[in-house]
């Protein structure tokens, strides 16, 4: 396995923040690399650097040293609005909180990001409604957040992150607020969007959900090791 | 891009309505004072004008006041009406009296003038003929009749042929003026009656022109000067003797109050907008700041810099523009109700006002919308998805 071509090069990636004049190495030299097509947990405790690399790979942010490659594109000091359009383009975020807008529909939500890309009304629908269809939510397309469950938030926020065709999806605690049950059936959801070929990036404090990975990555005071194979 | 920044701003808006309706109550405010002031001012302006217009607004009047011992006779009105810039000359001697016709009867201005009169005042016919010169020279007991005058003796308009009594003397009526209904003439008010010079002169035992009117042949200016030249050697260089005056002067003058009136009152209204616009900046801050976490979304999935900016900058012009239409329409219905209040005169919005209205609350929307989405804008993702408001 892990044939593809890679998605995600990382080389000594280094991040400092200072907190109250002291300085705080979030991530320490770490390398990674995660493959076409692979899915990959990144599990952590809180504050072992795990929001600073998932901010990194997500191009939220832009490490001090160290290189990075996303998508045979190098990650360099880009300007804000550069960074902008390689999140819109590469990456699909999920979040914990879902992270929808509460006052627009299920549609529009997916739709939202697409419109960013100033793609064309008609195939910005179309594409849209192909994403929803993927986490089976096509008969609530009409609906706002707040009609719906957790559960279906969560897919919608997914649908979101599917609609751009992205490199990788990156998704933060996806199950974290939410029922074990429901947890289960997102969980089988990424399960199956990985079988249709798509890179998944997990990062969870939970060992079940982690466990559930094709690859295990653990991060510990700023530094990236393997778990296991 | 722009298009779905509209929707976005729409959907907005709407999700807060009272709020929105709040923010855009300072500009409606501002744009109903703007546009009502500055329509108030020119209607009245408009109707003043037009009035002395009616008057005879390019007519010299002059007024004797000490003939110093040459008192002008009705044949020196020859001589000024043969001055190059002078057009007709006529005199209008007047005495207030009682008209009688039965038994009704009314306090009468009476005029005392001659044919050229009716040209010089602007005067229009309704029924008969005006003042011939044979009736002057023949000093005939021949009366024209303003239109209410006629109506208040006869109860109604066509009183040719009648005979009254004006100043306890027998007269005929030969004609009857058009209804006056302008502004001017329902604030002087009263009867107005006309006869010749010779007769009203004779009755007023005043022989000699103490008033006189004078049409212009060009430049109302030249006429007044011509006139005043001429009354100045007649009466020895005494410019105390008479007095002259220009209506058209009286109308430039008008001019300029109401075009600073309208100046200073479109000034008060514009600050009203400039708070207005301070409303929009402060709720505009608010909503920023309400909505961080929504930007932080909407950075991660790859908004830029430009279209965040964008989106909160096109909110904040509808903002204002939907209150600037909105004030807009309120400005036309109290207009539509001053004019019928006023009944007189017509208040209606001119275009430029109209223009100036939605140019200054544009304005005022992307000025004071400008802080508040530069703010939006450079949020930092990260910090802006970790808001919990």
């Amino acid at each position: 396995m892990a044939s593809g071509k890679p998605i995600i090069t990382m080389t000594g990636i280094t991040k400092v923040y200072s907190v109250g004049g002291e300085e705080v190495r979030a991530l320490d030299g770490a390398n990674l690399t995660i493959r076409e097509g692979e899915f990959v947990s990144i599990i952590g405790p809180s504050g072992s650097g795990k929001s600073t690399l998932m901010n990194i790979i997500g191009c939220l942010d832009v490490a001090d040293s160290g290189e990075y490659i996303l998508d045979g594109q190098s990650i360099e000091q880009y300007s804000e609005e550069e960074l902008a359009k390689i999140r819109n383009k590469k990456i699909g975020f999920i979040f914990q909180n879902f992270n929808l807008l509460s006052r627009m529909s299920a549609l529009s939500n997916v739709e939202l990001p697409l419109i960013y890309q100033r793609l064309h009304l008609n195939e910005r629908k179309a594409q849209a409604q192909r994403a929803l269809d993927r986490v089976g939510l096509s008969d609530r397309s009409s609906h706002k957040p707040s009609e719906l469950s957790g559960g279906q938030q969560q897919r919608v926020a997914i649908a979101r992150a599917l609609a751009t065709d992205p490199a990788i999806l990156l998704a933060d605690e996806p199950t974290g607020n939410l029922d074990s049950k429901t947890g289960d059936d997102i969980m089988a959801l990424f399960h199956e969007l990985h079988r249709a070929g798509d890179t998944i990036v997990l990062i969870t404090h939970n060992e079940e959900i982690a466990k559930q990975a094709q690859r295990r990555i653990r991060i510990m005071d700023g530094r990236v090791s393997e778990v296991g194979a | 891009m722009i298009l779905q920044s509209i929707k976005m701003a729409w959907e907005a808006i709407t999700s807060n309505k009272l709020r929105s309706f709040l923010t855009m109550l300072g500009i409606i405010i501002g744009v109903v004072a703007l546009v009502v002031l500055v329509s108030l001012v020119n209607g009245a302006t408009g109707a003043v004008t037009s009035e002395i217009t009616a008057l005879g607004n390019d007519m010299v009047t002059v007024n004797v006041r000490d003939d110093k011992g040459s008192p002008i006779r009705l044949e020196d009105l020859d001589e000024i009406a043969s001055l190059s810039a002078v057009g007709d000359a006529a005199p209008s001697g007047s005495m207030n009296t009682t008209a009688k016709f039965g038994y009704s009867d009314v306090s009468v201005s009476l005029y005392g003038t001659t044919p050229a009169y009716y040209n010089v005042q602007g005067l229009k016919l309704k029924y008969g003929r005006f003042l011939k010169s044979a009736d002057v020279e023949n000093a005939s007991y021949v009366t024209v009749l303003a239109y209410n005058t006629a109506e208040e003796l006869f109860g109604k308009a066509d009183a040719v042929g009648e005979q009254i009594t004006i100043g306890g003397r027998n007269f005929l009526v030969v004609g009857v003026l058009e209804e006056d209904t302008s502004l001017f003439a329902s604030m002087i008010g009263g009867y107005s009656a006309y006869a010749p010079f010779t007769v009203e002169s004779r009755m007023a035992d005043e022989p000699y022109v103490t008033a006189l009117s004078v049409s212009p042949s060009g430049n109302t200016d030249d006429t007044e000067s011509q006139v005043k030249s001429f009354m100045l050697t007649r009466f020895h260089q005494d410019k105390d003797a008479f007095r002259l005056m220009n209506m058209s002067s009286i109308s430039d003058a008008m001019g300029t109050v109401t075009g600073t009136l309208s100046l200073l009152l479109g000034g008060i209204a514009a600050i009203s907008l400039l708070v207005g616009g301070i409303g929009i900046m402060n709720i505009m801050l608010v909503s920023v700041t309400e909505r961080t976490k929504e930007i932080g979304i909407r950075k991660a999935i790859g908004a830029g810099k430009k279209s965040i900016m964008m989106q909160f900058l096109i909110e904040a012009l509808m903002v204002s523009l939907m209150g600037c239409l909105l004030g807009l329409a309120l400005s036309w219905v109290i207009l539509e109700i001053a004019t019928v209040v006023a009944k007189t005169i017509t208040f209606s919005m001119s275009l430029g006002v109209v223009l100036l209205a939605v140019g200054f609350a544009s304005a005022i929307g992307l000025i004071f919308g400008l802080y508040p989405a530069n703010k939006a804008a450079n949020k930092h993702p990260i910090e802006a998805l970790r808001y919990e408001g």
